[in-house]
C-alpha cells in the first residue's frame, strides 16, 4: 500500500461571486521513502493539494489517506497525531520572528509532547543536521534566506516526521541556495528515509531532487511519470512547455538573423542518453542530400541519467527538408521545428 | 499665584492618585477582558481553527454597540452599574466602572487586529505541527503580536487619561476634576495651565515607555 493515497481529491472555494476549482479529481499515490514533486505553473492549485495531505485543507470531496489514517474525516486528536508524523516548509519560512531559533524548535516539540528535559539536546541535534547549531539564541530576523529555511527544515524534522512536504520551499531563494537546500533534502531522504513531497515551479529543483513528477494545470494533473522521462519526453501540453523553456537553447539574435536569411529549417532535437547524435546526423544527411549544421548543443542530467540537446540548421530543397525532419523524428526521442 | 500654589499644594496629590486609580483599574480591568474577547473573535474568524460566524458577529455586535455610545453617554448611562459595584457613582471606584466598560471593547478590536496582524503563514506552521490553540496561542501569537498589543495598551491608557477627566466632572474627582473645579469655575488659569502641562508630561512619558517596550519585543 502507498503511504500517501490522495483520491479523487477536489477543492473548491466558494466566495460571493463565483465558485473557484483550485484542485480537481486529483488522484496520486506516493510511496514511502520516495522523493515526488508536483510542478506546475502559478496558481495550479499545488498549493491546496499539498495541504490536504496534512489536514491543512479539506478536500470538498474525496479523501486522502497517510498511513492508514483517513485524514480527511479524522478527528481533531487523530488529525493532531498525524500531524507530528508530517513535517512541512514553506516558501516563506513561516518561523516565528519574536522567539530564538531554539524556542521556535521548542515549540514543535512542545507540540509533539516531547519531555522538556531532553528538548535542549534534541534542538542542538536538530539545529546540528542543518549546520546552524552556534544559532541556536539567534532570531530568524538574524539569517540570510537559506538559513531561515534550513531552520524551517530542523523544525519540521522535530517530531521525527514519516513525511516532509515542501511547499515552493526554494522559490524565495537564489539558485546557490535553492541547491544547498535541495542537497539537505536529499541527505535527509537517504539517510532518515522521509518520504518528501515537494511542490515547486522551479524545473532546475524538479531535475536535481525528483524522483517521480506530477504536473498539474487548472487544478488537474495533466501528466505523472519519473523525472527522467518528465524531461526527455514530456506528454501533456503542459509538461512540454515547461520542460521545453527549460531545456530551451535560445540562440543569440544575430545568429538567427543571419539563419533566417539562408532557405533552411532549425530543429531542436532532444534525445536519451550520452552518445552523440553524430551517426545519425551523417547518415541522415548522406541519404537525402541535406546539409546539417550544429548550431549548439549541451547534455543535461537528470537522475544521473543523460538529456542531450541538440540545435542543428538543416538547408537543401524544401521536398529534402520535409525529408529530412521526417527522418529526423523517426530516429530521435524529440523534435522540434524552431520558427526563426 | 500664592493662591495657585495654596491650591495645587493641597489638591495635586490627591487628585493624581485619584486618576492614576481609575485609569490604572479600568486599564487593567480593559487590557485583560479585552485580550480575551481579543482572542475569542480572532478564533472564531480564522479558518485554521474554528471558523464560527455567528459567535463572531454576536460578539462582534456587542461590542460595536458599546464603542458607538460617546463616552459622555455611556458614563451617565452607567451611573446605575456604578452604584451597584462600588456604592458610590461619584467616586474614582464609581468613575472606574464606566472606564472599564469602555475599555474593554476599546481595547479588545487593538487585540484582535493585533492577532489578525500576526502573519497568517506562521499561524498556519504552528497549526501543521499538530499543537494545540493554547500552545499556539502561548508560543506563536502571543509573543509575534506582543508588540502590537504594547502599543494597544499605550493608546487605550491614554484615551482613558481623557475620559478619566470626564468622569471627573460628574464627581469621580482626579486631575480632570481640579482643572475643571478650580481653572475653570474659580478662574484659576494657573491651575488649568498647570494641569495641561502635567498631562502633556503624562502622556509623553506613557508613550515613550511604551515605544521602548514594544521595540525590546520585536526580533525583526
Amino acid at each position: 500500500m502507498s503511504q500517501i493515497e490522495i483520491k479523487n481529491v477536489s477543492v473548491t472555494f466558494q466566495n460571493k461571486k463565483q465558485r473557484i476549482t483550485a484542485v480537481s479529481q486529483v488522484s496520486i499515490a506516493i510511496q514511502k521513502g520516495e522523493i515526488f514533486g508536483i510542478v506546475g505553473l502559478t496558481g495550479a492549485g499545488k498549493s491546496t493539494l499539498v495541504r490536504t495531505i496534512n489536514g491543512l485543507q479539506r478536500p470538498t470531496t474525496g479523501e486522502v489517506i497517510v498511513d492508514g489514517i483517513n485524514i480527511t474525516r479524522a478527528n481533531k486528536s487523530t488529525l493532531t497525531r498525524a500531524r507530528q508524523k508530517i513535517g512541512i516548509i514553506f516558501q516563506n519560512f513561516n518561523l516565528v520572528q519574536n522567539r530564538t531559533l531554539g524556542e521556535n524548535i521548542a515549540f514543535a516539540l512542545n507540540a509533539g509532547g516531547y519531555p522538556k528535559r531532553q528538548q535542549n539536546k534534541k534542538i542542538t541535534e536538530l539545529l546540528d543536521l542543518v549546520d546552524l547549531a552556534d544559532r541556536k539564541d539567534n532570531y530568524p530576523g538574524q539569517l540570510s534566506g537559506g538559513q531561515k529555511q534550513r531552520v524551517g527544515i530542523a523544525r519540521a524534522l522535530a517530531n521525527d516526521p514519516d513525511i516532509l512536504l515542501c511547499d515552493e520551499a526554494t522559490s524565495a531563494l537564489d539558485l546557490e541556495t535553492a541547491e544547498e537546500i535541495v542537497a539537505i533534502l536529499k541527505d535527509i531522504n537517504t539517510r532518515l528515509h522521509i518520504t518528501i513531497v515537494f511542490i515547486t515551479h522551479q524545473l532546475e529543483v524538479a531535475r536535481s531532487l525528483f524522483q517521480r513528477v506530477a504536473v498539474m494545470e487548472n487544478g488537474h494533473i495533466v501528466e505523472q511519470a519519473t523525472a527522467y522521462d518528465l524531461f526527455a519526453n514530456p506528454r501533456s501540453a503542459m509538461g512540454r512547455r515547461l520542460v521545453g523553456r527549460f531545456l530551451a537553447t535560445a540562440l543569440p539574435s544575430e545568429i538567427r538573423q543571419r539563419l533566417a536569411s539562408v532557405p533552411g529549417q532549425l530543429l531542436a532535437l532532444r534525445y536519451r542518453g550520452e552518445d552523440s547524435l553524430d551517426p545519425i546526423i551523417t547518415k541522415i544527411a548522406g541519404e537525402i542530400g541535406v546539409n546539417v549544421n550544429i548550431i549548439q548543443g549541451r547534455i543535461e542530467y537528470v537522475q544521473a541519467k543523460a538529456i542531450g540537446v541538440l540545435t542543428v540548421f538543416v538547408t537543401g530543397q524544401a521536398a529534402q527538408l520535409l525529408a529530412a525532419i521526417k527522418a529526423f523524428k523517426q530516429q530521435v526521442d524529440q523534435v522540434e521545428v524552431v520558427p526563426l | 499665584m500664592s493662591e495657585t500654589l495654596q491650591i495645587l499644594q493641597q489638591n495635586l496629590g490627591q487628585a493624581l492618585w485619584e486618576t492614576a486609580e481609575m485609569v490604572i483599574i479600568s486599564g487593567v480591568i480593559g487590557v485583560i477582558f479585552g485580550t480575551l474577547l481579543g482572542i475569542l473573535l480572532y478564533y472564531y474568524a480564522n479558518p485554521l481553527f474554528s471558523p464560527h460566524p455567528l459567535v463572531n458577529a454576536t460578539v462582534g455586535f456587542v461590542i460595536n454597540a458599546i464603542r458607538s455610545l460617546p463616552f459622555l453617554i455611556l458614563m451617565v448611562v452607567l451611573i446605575p452599574l456604578a452604584k451597584l459595584l462600588a456604592g458610590d457613582p461619584y467616586t474614582p471606584m464609581g468613575g472606574t466602572v464606566s472606564l472599564s466598560v469602555a475599555a474593554i471593547p476599546f481595547y479588545a478590536r487593538l487585540a484582535e487586529g493585533a492577532f489578525a496582524d500576526v502573519d497568517p503563514g506562521v499561524v498556519e506552521a504552528a497549526t501543521a505541527t499538530g499543537a494545540k490553540f493554547s500552545l499556539i496561542f502561548r508560543q506563536v501569537l502571543f509573543p509575534e503580536a506582543l508588540p502590537a498589543l504594547i502599543r494597544g495598551i499605550v493608546l487605550t491608557v491614554i484615551s482613558l487619561l481623557g475620559y478619566s477627566a470626564m468622569v471627573g466632572t460628574i464627581g469621580a474627582g482626579g486631575i480632570g476634576n481640579l482643572a475643571i473645579q478650580f481653572g475653570y469655575n474659580r478662574y484659576e488659569t494657573g491651575v488649568l495651565i498647570f494641569v495641561i502641562i502635567i498631562l502633556v508630561i503624562i502622556v509623553q512619558l506613557i508613550q515613550w515607555v511604551g515605544d521602548q517596550l514594544a521595540e525590546h519585543y520585536t526580533k525583526v
